[in-house]
């Protein structure tokens, strides 16, 4: 099984269509949507985990593209907040990625966005939740 | 130990402090200077080695007193943010505990609980110097008439607030592992199922009781850092239990000594003061704690010069074992192995990760180390040391 945590964003001049439900019947592909704003006229934005085959995905995912959807994946909403880290390394050995590592001179946290996938372990883990998952509409806007 | 070729006393060290003259290194440093020059140079050299640690430790609180409201309150129950803290003291005084959670918290019925909000939280609030919602409850006598109140302190405008913790400062800790096929959730993090990360919490070669394992200079009235002002060790810990296996160089194999400290916690700092959740656990403080060691003689030259290589920590699976009161080691594994990141057991190849930030922990050795030299902070005689071991 594929997944993906993805922001949708719709031009104004779409959100009036049935799109989503398109990943389902067209594409073999199960939705979980996790937030949505989508007003008539107006931009609208949906947070949205998807899963199936990944060429299921891929296809379905193109298809949102070329009807004008942007994406962004969620991975880039998961954020440090550097000012709460304490440093402790908790999260390192629970990261399946790598993404959270320690570095081992200076024994300082080392997060790096590209690794992550998004999986949300060490938002809960963080014994000080200093991983946040910016899922608000004012930072997936930003 | 008998006679010793280098020895120096407390009032010597604190002259050389005031003069701007005193040697002081980390704990970190001195492991070099230690295997370079050996320890009757190092005692030479070097006046006092500094420690740190900062890591989640439970055990911790505040003593507060909230001043009288007119009319007055003998107040009987108190909360702070909605945290119930113990109100049985006197009539506007409170203890609030560490681990204490949110009255409303779900607790562990949403599963595994996130418990977000607690003692230790109040506190990280208090030195923050954010506003705290105080409420009290009362039966109401002839002199405290009130019995109910409702105000907003802040740390700055309260009568008297000390951090006072009962057990701090593990010399040693388990390392963590879960042999069953299931994640739990414990004081010492999350555990994978089928030895997924193995989980340590101390500092190591920075810890302060690992740098005087016997406790020779450290006791009643020890001037130690804490939550990043000056603090006091009052007294051994709870659970303090020195007679534990100890290694050729005295260091216990499993947790051993403990410290109760106490400082003003209006002089304390966020940073080395900061609320936990634990998944599935509870809250807790997490303390930023260093305690400076006189080099008094070659024989704290030799303890201060310990490093990674030399401590051990038994490796206990907290899925079966530990609930059922078993602390049966796995494996014994040096904290040179935890931090390089992976250790072995059964040829089976485990992530290791630490709880206590060693990074934290240096900053905190080398900021008692700028005070020290800068004669802003002078060492302290006990008036009486810690109990070590019965046979040492």
């Amino acid at each position: 099984m594929y997944k993906r945590m993805l922001v949708l964003r719709f031009p104004p001049q779409i959100t009036d269509q049935p799109l989503v439900c398109t990943l389902t019947r067209e594409f073999d592909l199960c939705f979980n949507i996790l937030k949505a704003e989508i007003l008539p006229g107006q931009e609208g934005i949906m947070v949205l985990e998807v899963s199936g085959h990944k060429k299921n995905v891929t296809d379905g995912l193109r298809f949102l593209r070329d009807v004008g959807v942007k994406i962004k994946s969620v991975e880039q909403e998961i954020r440090r907040n550097d000012d709460m880290c304490i440093q402790c390394g908790a999260c390192t050995g629970i990261c399946p990625t790598n993404a959270l590592t320690l570095d081992r001179d200076t024994m300082e946290v080392i997060f790096d966005p590209k690794q992550c996938k998004g999986c949300e372990l060490c938002v809960a883990v963080c014994p000080v939740r200093a991983m946040e998952i910016r899922f608000s509409k004012e930072t997936v806007l930003l | 130990m008998g006679r010793h070729q280098v020895s120096k006393t407390y009032r010597e060290i604190n002259e050389k402090i005031k003069a701007g003259r005193a040697v002081v290194v980390t704990a970190q440093e001195m492991i070099g200077i230690v295997r370079e020059k050996g320890e009757v140079e190092a005692a030479k050299k070097v006046d006092v080695v500094t420690t740190g640690t900062f890591s989640p430790m439970c055990s911790s609180g505040a003593f507060i007193n909230f001043g009288h409201s007119v009319p007055g309150i003998k107040a009987s129950q108190v909360w702070l943010n909605g945290v119930p803290a113990y109100a049985g003291l006197a009539a506007v005084d409170l203890y609030i505990g560490a681990t204490e959670p949110k009255q409303d918290d779900p607790l562990n019925r949403v599963y595994p609980g996130e418990f977000l909000y607690g003692g230790g939280h109040v506190i990280h609030d208090l030195v923050s110097n954010k506003p705290v919602h105080l409420s009290a409850l009362a039966y109401g006598t002839h002199c405290y008439p009130r019995k109910k109140l409702e105000k907003r302190v802040v740390l700055k405008d309260l009568p008297f607030a000390q951090l006072c913790n009962p057990r701090n400062c593990y010399q040693n800790y388990n390392c963590a592992v879960n042999v069953t096929g299931k994640t739990i959730y414990t004081y010492m993090g999350t555990l994978k199922p089928r030895m997924g990360n193995a989980n340590y919490c101390t500092s190591g070669q920075l810890n302060p009781l690992f740098n005087d394992p016997y406790y020779k200079t450290m006791g009643i009235g020890t001037r130690i850092f804490l939550g990043g002002g000056v603090g006091y060790i009052v007294s051994p810990g709870t659970q303090h239990n020195p007679d534990v296996d100890r290694n050729e160089r005295g260091i216990p194999k499993r947790p051993a000594g403990t410290l109760m400290v106490l400082g003003d916690l209006k002089k304390m700092h966020p940073r080395y003061l900061a609320g936990v959740s634990l998944l599935g656990y509870g809250c807790s403080l997490a303390v930023g704690l260093g305690v400076p060691i006189p080099v008094l003689n070659e024989e704290m030259a030799y303890y201060t010069g310990v490093s990674d290589e030399d401590i051990v920590t038994q490796v206990v699976d907290y899925g079966k074992d530990y609930p059922k009161g078993d602390a049966r080691p796995l494996a014994e594994v040096t904290y040179a192995q935890l931090r390089s990141g992976n250790i072995e057991i059964g040829g089976k190849k485990i992530t290791t990760a630490p709880l206590s930030s060693y990074s934290r922990a240096l900053e905190i050795a080398n900021l008692l180390k700028k005070w020290i030299e800068q004669g802003q902070f002078l060492l302290s005689e006990p008036q009486d040391l810690i109990s070590g071991p019965e046979k040492t």
